[in-house]
């Protein structure tokens, strides 16, 4: 038997109906035979600012690649539920917030990116920093603080980072015009790369953000601007703190696509037409993903105040992105509840493991309070009154960007 | 944290308690987050000022806030959250009983709270708002400091926006990490035309928040936010104010002069004592309240008396506040000094997110530089 990988390639230099015609049948060829190796779904339509034409509505996935979805999209949910119960436990210091409810934005955004690409956001970030290939034990090693985290428990919640994911910023709106220095880097050195620059709705009245827009259309930045809009900001609904909460509009210049955030092959099909569009010279672009969190802000807000329970219940039933993924894959053939089933368990122990290393590992020791607060130290000490004085300045970190 | 431990030890043989200490310092942060470094003392309210109440910090400035928009109609309250009450509370009850367009919410935006504050006090009404943390003032650096800080100066006093006052959360509260914990006071402190307080618990806060919110210049008002529900006394419910630029002598001593503000001001209350028992060493400490101006009078007179000074606070060492306390006394009391002027404080390295014990200026840091002033 063929794989379905050949007889996708096999058709590949067809005519697009052909193709489509030839796909169909594959599909249902492979589905007559009790397997499935790619289905297509219709999308909510996306809506345009300033664009001719936008992403397609028609949007398929392989059977690989719906795996692959479930999967990141399945362990970031847990590595969020492992996070709220470390939290609980006081073993995590600093703030933290969770990104439960929005996996479809970062897993749709992912698998669009190349390897050229690169993605800063703001502080809900444990489940880019995975996807971006930090292992589950460095997202909750970092959480509590101990030498396995990525940034070696220096960091914590908010500050994770690895190759091309430029973190991890606790001041709000920070990330914009850095987002935008980082794609414009890209495309002076000819690395033919975008960045995906996220902020919330909240953020998106930051001031910052609108100096940014301006300098990436001056000069055609490829850099994708991407609010996260999941209703609120801390306690304030998005309503209450954007006199338009139309966000895809509101780089005026910038053209815009307002997306199902909930919808992870939508997500991935706007971010691919992102690419595209912000790749060919066009410059910048602004996609609006519409989606929820279910817990509070952080974990000091129990998130009841200002919306009710029934509300988020709500989204959990009707709008929730693994869920209906799930269900899409289940109900194509393309997956078997069996088989996720088998994935489930597979994260359930890995992210159970980790979680275990992360409460026991170690901190990184005293001297390290004065590492890298320099990279080139004209003096060799850190000032302090200390019983530790002098504490010597030391280079620690390998500094990834350079490398 | 072995190899800390070998550290401490090797450059602190002698001392055995510290090492003790530091170490189950070190082990309470990894079980728990919210180990306080101090132990509040309480103040004792004028009796001038009325009956009293149990208040703790949050409900103290919530009262104060109240109070200025009962008696001043111009007065305004705003900023990310507020309407409901504030990430500390603060202004809770605030809108409901003083209405929508009294008590409101900004969007996110900092440098706009901040101007927009700027604009209501230079157009006559009284501005009253918050930034949620001061490690979030930064967007309005440049509004605090070339806009509010000069119009008076800039106009030949024509315009002004003296009725602006700004309220941030500040300070280390036991977990908060790199942006959750900062006492930007000193950049700020490098600006005339601003006035700067701290208050050290709840009845100082809300009588100082009033005098805040009254005087004639933009003020500043740092909130220690551990303080928030830590901090609880009796305090005064009518309306009252403080002196601002004035500094209090919170202990009489004779051997030496401990200088600091906010949270620090426990602290130090708290190596006052050890120093009395352990050294029999007897401590003055000065809560300077306004950092700026700063009452330079009342800490001079105090280190000419004693002859010894200590200054602490948990922002980093250069060009901490501390600084320009320590120039000030070399200039003043420089014939009166048994030892050089001493200075505790946070390192010169960002606010770290797990070595926060480490790096605040707890006790045992300041009783050892009692000691070593005490025996230069
Ligand atoms: C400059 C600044 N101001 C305020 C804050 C406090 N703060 C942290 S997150 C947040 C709300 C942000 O909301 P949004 O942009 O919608 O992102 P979300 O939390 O919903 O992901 C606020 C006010 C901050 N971190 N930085
Ligand atoms: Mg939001």
């Amino acid at each position: 038997m063929f794989s379905s990988i050949q007889l996708t390639r096999n058709i590949a230099h067809l005519s697009p109906r052909t193709k489509k015609n030839g796909r169909l049948q594959l599909q249902k060829f492979l589905q007559s035979h009790g397997f499935a190796s790619e289905a297509s779904f219709e999308t909510k339509p996306y809506k345009l600012h300033k664009l001719e034409s936008g992403p397609s509505t028609h949007v398929s996935v392989t059977k690989e690649d719906a795996l692959v979805i479930y999967r990141q999209m399945n362990t970031i949910r847990r590595i969020e539920t492992a996070a709220g119960n470390l939290y609980k436990e006081k073993i995590v210091r600093g703030f933290c917030h969770l990104y439960s409810g929005q996996e479809a934005c970062a897993v749709g955004m992912r698998s669009a990116m190349r390897k050229q690409d690169s993605i800063i956001s703001a502080y809900r970030v444990h489940g880019w920093t995975y996807l971006m290939g930090v292992p589950v034990l460095g997202v909750l090693a970092e959480l509590t603080g101990r030498k396995s985290g990525c940034a070696r428990g220096k960091g914590g919640s908010m500050h994770m980072y690895c190759k091309n994911f430029y973190g991890g910023n606790g001041i709000v709106g920070a990330q914009g015009p850095l987002g935008t220095g980082v794609a414009f880097a890209s495309q002076y050195k000819e690395e033919g790369g975008v960045c995906f620059t996220l902020y919330g709705d909240g953020a998106a009245n930051q001031g910052q953000l609108f100096e940014a827009y301006n300098i990436a259309k001056l000069m055609n930045i490829p850099v994708i601007y991407v609010c996260e809009n999941n209703g609120y900001g801390m306690g304030t609904s998005a309503e209450r703190s954007s006199a338009s909460t139309n966000y895809y509009t509101r780089g005026d210049y910038i053209p815009g696509i307002w997306v199902d955030g909930m919808d992870v092959l939508a997500v991935r099909e706007a971010a691919k037409f992102a690419i595209e569009y912000a790749t060919s010279g066009k410059g910048p672009l602004i996609l609006e993903t519409v989606t929820y969190r279910y817990s509070g802000h952080s974990m000091s807000d129990p998130g009841t105040s200002y919306r009710t329970r029934d509300e988020v219940q709500v989204v959990r039933q009707t709008r929730d992105p693994i869920t209906s993924f799930k269900e899409k894959i289940i109900n194509t053939e393309l997956a078997t509840p069996d088989e996720l089933k088998a994935i489930d368990a597979e994260i359930k122990k890995e992210v159970d493991a980790a979680n275990k290393t992360a409460k026991e590992d170690t901190e990184i020791t005293m001297e390290e309070i004065a590492g890298d607060v320099y990279s080139n130290t004209l003096e060799p000490t850190i000032r302090n009154i200390t019983p530790w004085n002098p504490l010597t300045h030391k280079r620690v970190g390998p500094a990834l960007n350079l490398k | 944290m072995a190899a800390s431990s070998k550290l401490m030890h090797k450059v602190f043989k002698d001392a055995s308690q510290f090492l003790k200490v530091g170490c189950r310092l070190q082990a309470q942060n990894v079980i728990c987050r919210h180990a306080s470094h101090f132990t509040y003392f309480k103040d004792e309210p004028l009796k001038e000022f009325g009956d009293t109440s149990k208040t703790n910090m949050f409900q103290a400035i919530n009262s104060a806030m109240d109070i200025a928009l009962d008696t001043d109609s111009s007065a305004v309250v705003f900023g990310e959250d507020v309407a409901f009450g504030g990430v500390f509370r603060c202004s809770m009850g605030l809108q409901e009983k003083h209405g929508k367009d009294r008590v409101f919410n900004s969007p996110l935006c900092e440098q706009g709270i901040v101007a927009f504050g700027i604009g209501l006090s230079v157009a006559g009404s009284t501005a009253i708002s918050e930034i949620q943390f001061a490690d979030y003032i930064f967007p309005a650096f440049d509004q605090i400091v070339n806009e509010a800080a000069k119009f008076r100066y800039r106009s030949g006093n024509l315009s002004n926006c003296g009725s602006l006052t700004i309220r941030a959360p500040c300070s280390a509260v036991g977990h908060g990490g790199l942006y959750h914990s900062q006492s930007p006071e000193a950049y700020f402190a490098h600006t005339p035309g601003l006035k700067i307080v701290i208050p050290r618990g709840p009845y100082k806060a809300k009588g100082l928040l009033l005098s805040c919110i009254r005087d004639k210049d933009p003020c500043l008002f740092f909130e220690p936010k551990i303080l928030y529900r830590t901090a609880e006394e009796e305090v005064p419910v009518n309306d009252y104010t403080l002196p601002l630029g004035k500094a209090d002598i919170v202990k009489a001593g004779s051997d030496i002069t401990l200088v600091g503000w906010g949270t620090q001001v426990h602290v130090l209350l708290e190596v006052a004592k050890l120093a009395e028992e352990q050294f029999n060493v007897s401590c003055e400490v000065i809560d300077i309240v306004s950092i700026l101006p700063w009452d330079k009078n009342t800490v001079c007179e105090s280190v000419k008396k004693t002859g010894r000074v200590m200054i602490a606070h948990e922002a980093p060492l250069t060009n901490g506040f501390g600084a320009e306390i320590a120039a000030t006394i070399q200039e003043e009391c420089f014939l009166y000094l048994e030892s050089p002027v001493k200075r505790v404080t946070g390192f010169d390295t960002p606010f770290p997110l797990i070595f926060e014990p480490f790096y605040i200026p707890s006790k045992w840091r300041c009783l050892q530089a009692v000691k070593e002033t005490v025996h230069y």
